[in-house]
């Protein structure tokens, strides 16, 4: 897990330079399906558009199963017992959450891996309302063995964390490659596994996961916080928590992530189980929100703008601007 | 702690034929391997409502022997009925796949044969099952590897009950399955009229329904299972339903 990724690699052919990650990784998959004979993508209709070329290429290996979401996954279980190495994306809330025992008991209970991408986030989509938001993919995940995550804030970080998740564990590895519409303006060269820092500061520890990191920047804009970049979250970097942590004038964490507030405070408390400590969890609200609009009404509802992470982890670390 | 596990080498499927395995048992011993695991010496037939399929399977129809059992050209049998395992057990024993001293430990800490079987356990059986639904999925998944890797001499063979055929995700993979002319996937559904709501106009035309082939016969006459078993037809899956008698009722 502590390799580095390949360096944002240029853009595959397919690929524009406004490409969204959801089009980076049918480009990056459609090269990928040249080059590795045991890949194979496993598609429910999302995106089948994006992977025709592909299709027609690779008929065996590129496979639409349609509206089928139990299947899509219990195909991917059954490729992985052949030796094959499965790709498996739709949106979020059917990846994980609809067929989750097939996660569950298909790959985890078979002792079998698959790279599991998604769109959508949650809250992408926010005029589709509750149906395709899936806030709570990495807590479900949480409760399985072995799910390396990865929430990249750009498409650069994306192409660069789906080839590193292709060959993770030896090319057997779970891996889960979360994929946003919300991004930062530019790519971080990332490291899987690793926290980056992005800022030091002495009032506490901010970790900014995925796309959240531009809002996070510009929220503690003139507070003298540290700033981590998490693109992955598991496993999660317990050493570059500790270490951010032992700089700062207390252990106090804020954990800022693109989904269920709070899902990575628990890995947080271990990291810092030796030392007092306080972690603050942000992220969307465990009530439904049951709005449509746009993406920034859910970001500002959920208290994940800047003006709202500003008050929030201010009031928490009890910061003023320096 | 680590459950006791078995080991065995993997050589090609093909350099030898099903039936021959040593230690070869008959279908005779069935029950004395049965009685092994739970102590009754007079197992109800209702009970194994899978032995007489799982026999003719592994005495004449899967190519696949303890020495092949990572072969990549094996035949695989997915037992998707999980439950009630100790009729594969017997004949996997039946067939060396398993020490018969293995069978006495059924269900305790440190066996490896658990009610329901575990693929990471025992050699020779290829999914982990018990939660109803998932062997076909996986079935279709597995047809699909081979077929990619080259490998179209292989077949996939997936066991479910009438009763399993209530969880919707097997009617995704059949509808798939049929669509996609999976030729080497084959089915067999013990019917023993366990089904709540039964199955209107037979299981078997679901099936012909999606495009499969499909026959029903008496899942108790090996002569009927062997012929149902070798009659499928090019470019569509094949499914056999093998009706066996009435489940009593349990609840």
């Amino acid at each position: 897990m502590t390799t580095t990724a390949t360096a944002p690699a240029p853009a595959a052919p397919a690929a524009s330079a406004r490409d969204t990650a959801r089009e980076r990784f049918a480009a990056v998959t459609g090269a990928l399906l040249d080059e590795e004979p045991r890949l194979a993508v496993v598609l429910a209709d999302i995106s089948a558009a994006a992977f025709r070329d592909a299709m027609e290429k690779h008929p065996d290996r590129v496979v639409n199963v349609g509206i089928r979401e139990q299947l899509m996954i219990g195909v991917a279980g059954g490729l992985a017992l052949t030796g094959m190495r499965p790709v498996v994306h739709t949106f979020s809330s059917f990846l994980v959450e609809r067929p989750f025992e097939q996660v569950k008991l298909d790959l985890n209970h078979q002792g079998v891996g698959a790279v599991l991408v998604s769109a959508g986030g949650s809250y992408d989509m926010p005029t589709a309302g509750r149906t395709h938001m899936a806030p709570g993919d990495v807590a479900l995940l949480d409760t399985l063995d072995g799910w390396t995550v990865h929430v990249p804030g750009h498409p650069d970080e994306a192409e660069a964390l789906l080839r590193h998740a292709v060959n993770d564990g030896g090319g057997d590895g779970r891996v889960y490659l979360r994929l946003s519409l919300q991004e930062n303006a530019r790519p971080r060269r990332v490291v899987p596994g690793v926290f980056e820092p992005v800022r030091e500061g002495r009032g506490g520890v901010v970790v900014a996961v995925g796309p959240m990191l531009d809002p996070v920047l510009e929220a503690v804009e003139g507070l003298d916080v540290s700033v981590l970049y998490a693109a992955t979250v598991r496993p999660f970097d317990a050493a570059g928590l500790r270490a951010a942590a032992a700089g700062a004038d207390a252990a106090d964490v804020v954990l800022v992530e693109p989904y269920l507030a709070g899902t990575s405070t628990r890995w947080a408390a271990a990291a810092l189980e030796d030392v007092p400590h306080r972690v603050l969890g942000l992220g969307t609200a465990q009530e439904e929100l049951r709005h449509y609009g746009t993406m920034q009404d859910h970001l500002a509802a959920h208290g994940l703008d800047p003006r709202g992470l500003r008050e929030r982890i201010g009031a928490f670390l009890r910061l003023r601007r320096a | 702690m680590t459950p006791n596990t078995i080991t065995a080498k993997g050589v090609s499927a093909h350099e030898r034929t099903p039936g021959n395995a040593a230690p070869s048992r008959s279908y005779e011993d069935l029950p004395r391997l049965m009685a092994l695991m739970t102590g009754d010496e007079k197992h109800d037939s209702a009970a194994t409502s899978t032995l007489d399929v799982l026999w003719v399977l592994y005495d004449r129809v899967l190519r696949v022997s303890p020495q092949t059992v990572d072969a990549p050209d094996r035949d695989r049998f997915l037992l998707s009925k999980g439950h009630g395992p100790m009729a594969y057990y017997a004949v996997l024993a039946a067939k060396g796949f398993l020490d018969e001293e293995t069978l006495s430990g059924f269900g305790a800490f440190d066996s490896p044969l658990g009610h329901h079987p575990d693929r990471l356990l025992v050699p020779g059986v290829e999914i982990g099952s018990g939660s109803l639904g998932h062997g076909l999925g996986l079935a279709v998944g597995t047809a699909l590897g081979l077929r990619a890797q080259g490998l179209t001499d292989p077949r996939v063979w997936v066991l479910a009950g009438d009763a399993e055929m209530d969880e919707g995700s097997n009617h995704e993979a059949v509808a798939y399955a049929g669509a996609a002319g999976l030729e080497n996937l084959r089915a067999v559904v013990v019917d023993n009229d366990s089904a709540t709501h039964g199955w209107r106009g037979g299981l078997a035309s679901r099936f012909e329904a999606e495009g499969w082939s499909a026959v029903t016969v008496d899942g108790r006459d090996h002569e009927a299972l062997y012929s149902a078993f070798t009659a499928a037809r090019p470019g569509r899956p094949h499914a056999v339903v093998a009706r066996v008698e009435p489940k009593p009722s349990a609840h």
